[in-house]
């Protein structure tokens, strides 16, 4: 049975719907409200409050830390200047994806690494050439994910965090009220947005804080229904859904490297050793066989389609992640749509997609499989270059 | 947005007068179809009556209109309106406040709306999904009638008759309980339509206000009952969905379409006040302004209203004496007022105090049907109503970019205001605050202390209407939306197709089929008239 987040107390007695799921063993609402609606509006409007502490979270210190960070992620971390976080991912010894996260430079001998998954094991069996100790800081820690275009304003309020020279991808520490708290301007919404890292006996602090503060910018609490539909907006796969860690795969066909998610980014493969460098190598010389597109479906086909059957097209109510083949023009099976929602503010019904690689240049007509009144048919549905939906306001500011 | 106040050039392919959202649509088609296009608005700001303006520091007002639910999802899509910044936020709840203190609340969750009606009506409960399933299968039937321009009835010719057949194409799919239902929507006023569904008046007065909307009539006027479907056909994304308000009020819309214009080339002149459209042997070969310009066109395009048009920019002189009396008899006869607050908190009804997702919504003062006739009545006899029907939105809530942090923006729609008080229409500035007074007292007995919140406020009469936004007698669509002048009479019988008798002048506005209400269609469609016209 799933047990609370530091947050609980504060974000049951909002949950009306009483809509939850269990994220990592912790009870996380879906929606707070039936109907995620005004949660979503509120990431992209106005602000959007996530509890995101069922994310797995590790302190790295040590005068090794930074060498040992760069051996085990797919980014080299004697890059990451103090005050900034890096999103990668960590491969096994065959370049085959574990998981995607994020890594914070704290101080100089102090990181924080999140992951989707439990990685204290695996971040152990691989520092014992290195001075470090690692912790694995999971309970110790809540996060707060404060996301749209009124976050930076709410926080201003609140703490005496200097935002406007904290940069995408940058960290400060600072007081929220009387609480030492991390403030890093990252998220999983591709808004503007920070995450609130704060020790669990000051969560309810924070908490309150911030949603008094917020209250005049017509904060929202927002669940895990709304985050996902944004984070489909912004292009973000997700371990499990889009991927799936090398770890948990029974078919070595399942397992995917980097280049194959469309996180070739995150790789500098040309440095010290770290582990799946060889394999990364051969990868990236060899060509991948998949790629992760986005896909758009072709909405007048769409539409047209429903039409035949007499009804309204027929939308998802909110992100859906049941996996969909994904065919070429003849009729070939070319890949699978693995999750996709409906975008209210883009117009359009969007998927993203594991496909052939030969058919992951932006423009390629594929066709997606839809399903009405019973029915398998197939529409349209175009590559198309993620981020879907990529506000300036994102990346604006800061230094 | 800010726009130029001189045009480049002496000449256009085409030159839009208004810069309302019919006629930058009709502009972006034009453009986007390769066409050199003018815009030429006369205030400074465009959008006509689908504008949002900063009128008190801080405070951006949907000053006229201020919810939307038919604009064409396809023409978002021809003209990427998303990607130029347009965003429709559905309205969550319509919320009913009653004077003694209770309240109707009906919610997107059906369960929630059966109970909040079961305490008034156990059998209205049940009954409410199902007259929302019938008017919802209507609505779909008539679907067609808005996307398509109107046939002409009388007419053999075989393109009038295809033309007939795809826009009845619905109908004709229709079983016959549904025709009948249709039948009955047609010839019935709103509330004895809804006397034959619901026993509660409670239910029955805020959904029967969407038949008045804009008209003269009252709710038990007959004909108005087929304005409820259009609580039915709204189509936000995609889905048959009711009423939203747009990012940064309903200007936004009209910025988005004026983005989509000069994306595709189009030139957008502010401050331009047109005149006269320049008629030479019969044929319109430009516009004058009122500072003397003048500006040379291949096809001039009016946004304004028919009397306008007609009237005003053509002149009788230029028009047969057939056309200027059915002008004559088309009615404009306004009769809503509109009320625009900045206020410094929420407002706390008595019947659900406190901020709450009730808000997230419309607001309906309209807690019976005897309230809404007695408004009624006094506007027949040349008065504001006293006690209105008001439909308040709060925009900031869902959008606090349109106030400062903490305070927020009311818009109430009013209505009965008509624009023929018996002081005389151009009296009404006389009359404008004790309107203005009868609103917020009546918002008072909802929400006691609304009046120590209000830091500002904007009455708009009819005449106000009339006067800076160019809606002749204040009437919000163009003309009533009343049978006798909709599909091929609109605005009058031979000349409903967007043409005009001038050669190359055409219209594009809410004086033309399918009516008012921010659609774009006409815009869209008269485009699309104007640019078969220049491929034959």
């Amino acid at each position: 049975m799933p047990i609370g987040t530091p947050f609980h107390p504060r974000t049951s007695e909002l949950c009306t719907s009483l809509f939850y799921t269990d994220w990592a063993g912790y009870y996380t609402v879906s929606s707070y409200d039936t109907s995620h609606e005004r949660e979503y509006y509120a990431l992209r409007n106005a602000a959007g409050l996530i509890d995101v502490s069922p994310l797995f979270k590790y302190e790295v210190y040590g005068k090794d830390a930074t060498a040992f960070l760069s051996r085990v992620m797919t980014k080299n971390i004697n890059n990451l200047e103090l005050g900034r976080c890096a999103y990668l991912c960590w491969c096994d010894d065959n370049g085959k994806v574990l998981d995607d996260g994020t890594v914070f430079r704290l101080d100089d001998t102090h990181f924080r690494v999140a992951a989707a998954e439990p990685t204290f094991s695996w971040l152990m069996r691989q520092s014992r050439r290195f001075d470090v100790s690692i912790e694995d800081s999971s309970d110790r820690f809540g996060t707060l994910s404060l996301q749209g275009p009124k976050s930076r304003d709410i926080l201003k309020n609140v703490s005496d965090a200097d935002l406007e020279s904290v940069p995408y991808f940058g960290l400060t520490k600072a007081k929220l009220g009387d609480v030492d708290v991390v403030i890093s301007r990252t998220g999983y919404t591709g808004d503007l947005g920070y995450e609130v890292w704060v020790e669990r006996e000051h969560a309810l602090k924070v908490y309150d804080a911030i949603m008094a503060a917020g209250r005049d910018y017509r904060i929202q609490p927002v669940g895990l229904d709304a985050m996902d539909v944004t984070r489909i907006e912004a292009g973000y796969i997700m371990n499990g859904v889009d991927y799936f860690s090398a770890n948990t795969c029974l078919l070595e066909s399942r397992k995917s490297t980097p280049y194959e998610i469309g996180l070739g980014w995150t790789v500098d493969l040309n440095r010290d050793a770290f582990i799946g460098q060889e394999a990364l190598k051969a990868a990236k010389a060899n060509g991948s066989e998949w790629a992760s597109v986005g896909l758009v479906y072709d909405w007048p086909a769409f539409e047209r389609l429903f039409d035949e059957f007499g009804l309204p097209p027929q939308l998802p109510g909110g992100a859906w992640r049941t996996p969909i083949p994904v065919y070429d023009k003849k009729g070939a099976q070319v890949g699978q749509a693995t999750s996709g929602a409906w975008s209210a503010i883009l117009k359009d019904n969007l998927a993203l997609a594991t496909v052939k690689s030969t058919y992951a240049k932006p423009g390629t007509v594929l066709q997606i499989e839809v399903t009405v009144e019973y029915e398998r048919r197939r529409v349209p549905a175009i590559v198309t270059k993620t981020p879907f939906f990529d506000p300036p306001r994102k990346k604006a500011g800061g230094q | 947005m800010k726009f130029k106040t001189k045009a480049e050039h002496s000449r256009y392919d085409a030159v839009v007068v208004g810069g309302g959202h019919n006629g930058l649509t009709c502009a972006a088609y034009l453009a986007k179809a390769g066409k050199s296009v003018l815009v030429l608005e006369k205030r400074p700001v465009v959008g006509g009556s689908a504008v949002s303006e900063e009128v008190f520091p801080g405070f951006t007002y949907t000053v006229c209109s201020y919810v939307v639910s038919l604009f064409r999802p396809h023409i978002v899509r021809d003209l990427e309106l998303a990607r130029h910044g347009l965003e429709i936020l559905p309205l969550e709840a319509s919320f009913s406040p009653l004077p003694d203190g209770d309240s109707l609340c009906r919610w997107g969750d059906p369960h929630r709306t059966r109970r909040e009606i079961a305490r008034f009506s156990a059998k209205d409960a049940e009954v409410y999904p199902e007259f929302s399933l019938a008017m919802s299968q209507l609505a779909r039937f008539t679907k067609s009638i808005i996307d398509n321009p109107a046939p002409n009835p009388a007419s053999l010719n075989p393109g009038e008759l295809v033309q007939a057949l795809r826009t009845s194409q619905g109908i004709r799919e229709a079983n016959a309980d549904q025709r009948f239902l249709y039948l009955k929507l047609l010839t019935m006023s709103a509330a004895d339509f809804l006397d034959q569904w619901f026993e509660s008046d409670v239910l029955k007065a805020p959904m029967s206000v969407s038949g008045i909307i804009g008209t003269f009539l009252g709710v038990r006027s007959p004909g108005t009952a087929y304005v409820l479907l259009h609580h039915y056909m709204g189509e936000i994304d995609g889905a048959m969905r009711a009423w939203g308000s747009a990012k940064g009020g309903t200007g936004g819309i009209s910025n988005a379409i004026a983005r989509s214009a000069q994306s595709y080339g189009a030139e957008i002149v502010t401050e331009a006040d047109v005149s006269k459209v320049i008629i030479k042997s019969g044929k319109a070969v430009g516009v004058a302004l009122e500072n003397g310009d003048e500006i040379l066109a291949d096809t001039v395009i009016s946004g304004l209203d028919p009397r306008r048009t007609y009237l005003g920019l053509v002149g009788k002189e230029n028009l047969e004496s057939e056309l200027i009396t059915q002008l004559g008899h088309y009615k404009f006869r306004g009769s809503s007022g509109k009320v625009n607050l900045a206020v410094d908190r929420l407002p706390d009804f008595v019947s659900r105090p406190g901020d709450g997702p009730h808000l997230y919504g419309d607001v309906a003062i309209a807690p019976s049907i005897r309230y809404l006739e007695k408004a009624h009545d006094q506007a027949k006899y040349g008065d504001f109503s006293e006690r209105p029907y008001i439909n308040m939105v709060i925009p900031t809530l869902v959008d606090p970019t349109m106030a400062p942090p903490g305070k927020h923006v009311v818009s109430c729609f009013v209505q009965y205001a008509p624009y023929d008080i018996k002081e005389g229409a151009p009296n009404w500035p006389q009359r404008r605050e004790a309107f203005g007074d009868a609103v917020v007292d009546t918002l008072e007995e909802y929400i006691p202390n609304i009046k120590e919140t209000i830091l500002h406020r904007q009455v708009l009469t009819p005449w106000d209407l009339e006067q800076e936004y160019g809606l002749t007698e204040g009437n919000i669509f163009h003309g009533e939306l009343s049978l006798e002048q909709l599909l091929y009479l609109r605005p009058a019988a031979g000349w409903a197709k967007y043409k005009t008798p001038v050669h190359n002048l055409w219209m594009c506005a809410a004086g033309t089929h399918p009516g008012g209400g921010i659609m774009g269609a006409s815009g869209e469609m008269a485009a699309k008239a104007i640019l078969r016209r220049s491929a034959a």
